[in-house]
């Protein structure tokens, strides 16, 4: 039963996601690119996104730090490495030019996608091709990569 | 610099991500872990027993969002895709790429990774971002596409 309820409450914050992102304006690709086009006509409304979400997180995550079990059982997998590694960054760089050329990142893609736009299939086929290219090369000096 | 004040929406945008920290920290004390989108779709691609229900919960919750916002709320999102099929192709390759190898995207590094204060979320965003301002800024002003 409890695991019908964890299904069923990962579908709702998946939902109260997708509407932050809607809501917030971060589901527009050519939004996200105002906030990069700091040389152009700039929209700071990125900030404000972050601003909002990192506030509300911080509590959020200082409350788990005083947890050891999830709710629904089972224990905190939250990532406890603490290196720069050359694969974060180098990661980090080729994501970063990904997003500008488009303005999409995974979750808006995935909001795009349940909104209809074909586009938005294209770039989820690209992106799992992508993250299973990187599994193939990267596979020998796994470190299988722990997200975030 | 100059700002376009016509786009700027900070409160909607400050009411959005307060919705999407939210959802962050319902997820990670509901379910303990970090609500980062590459990293549970990445998990798709190689279907593992018992590793995958909870992941297309999560993963059709995100895709059903624009449905229960115009059922609900009669709110449908703007989106504008106005890059090219190529430009789109090579954008997917080069995020899911990157978001593997450097271990997380805008949610699991930016919005979650600075919730927790973690060093690598740090370097991480800087890096993205950057990455992003210099790729907006060799496309629209010096190629001008």
């Amino acid at each position: 039963m409890k695991k019908h309820f964890g299904l069923i409450s990962q579908y709702a914050i998946g939902t109260l996601f997708g509407w932050g992102l809607i809501i917030s304006g971060m589901s527009n690709p050519q939004k996200v690119l105002g906030f990069l086009d700091l040389a152009g006509s700039w929209d700071p409304s990125l900030i404000f996104v972050m601003v909002g979400a990192i506030l509300v997180g911080l509590a959020g995550f200082y409350i788990v730090s005083k947890r050891s079990e999830a709710f629904f059982g089972g224990a905190l997998r939250i990532p406890t490495r603490r290196d720069i590694n050359r694969p974060l960054v180098i990661g980090s760089f080729i994501f970063g030019i990904g997003w500008g050329i488009a303005g999409i990142c995974p979750g808006p893609a995935i909001v795009a996608l349940g909104a209809g736009y074909l586009k938005a299939v294209v770039f989820i086929i690209a992106m799992l091709v992508g993250m299973k290219l990187c599994e193939k090369f990267f596979s020998a000096h796994k470190q299988k990569p722990t997200q975030a | 610099m100059q700002i376009d004040w016509l786009s700027f929406t900070p409160i909607p945008s400050l009411l959005g991500g307060m919705i999407l920290g939210v959802a962050a920290a319902l997820y990670v004390l509901l379910h303990g872990r970090i609500l980062g989108i590459s990293g549970i779709v990445s998990g798709l691609i190689h279907p593992k027993a018992g590793d995958m229900a909870w992941r297309v919960s999560l993963t059709l919750g995100i895709l059903s969002a624009p449905f229960w916002a115009a059922f609900i709320f009669d709110i449908r999102p703007i989106v504008q895709i106005d890059t090219d099929w190529l430009g789109i192709l090579l954008a997917g390759l080069l995020v899911g790429f990157g978001a593997q190898y450097g271990s997380g995207c805008t949610s699991g590094h930016g919005i979650c990774g600075l919730s927790r204060l973690s060093p690598r979320s740090l370097v991480a965003t800087l890096t993205f971002m950057g990455a992003g301002f210099l790729t907006v800024f060799v496309l629209r002003h010096l190629i001008g596409v």
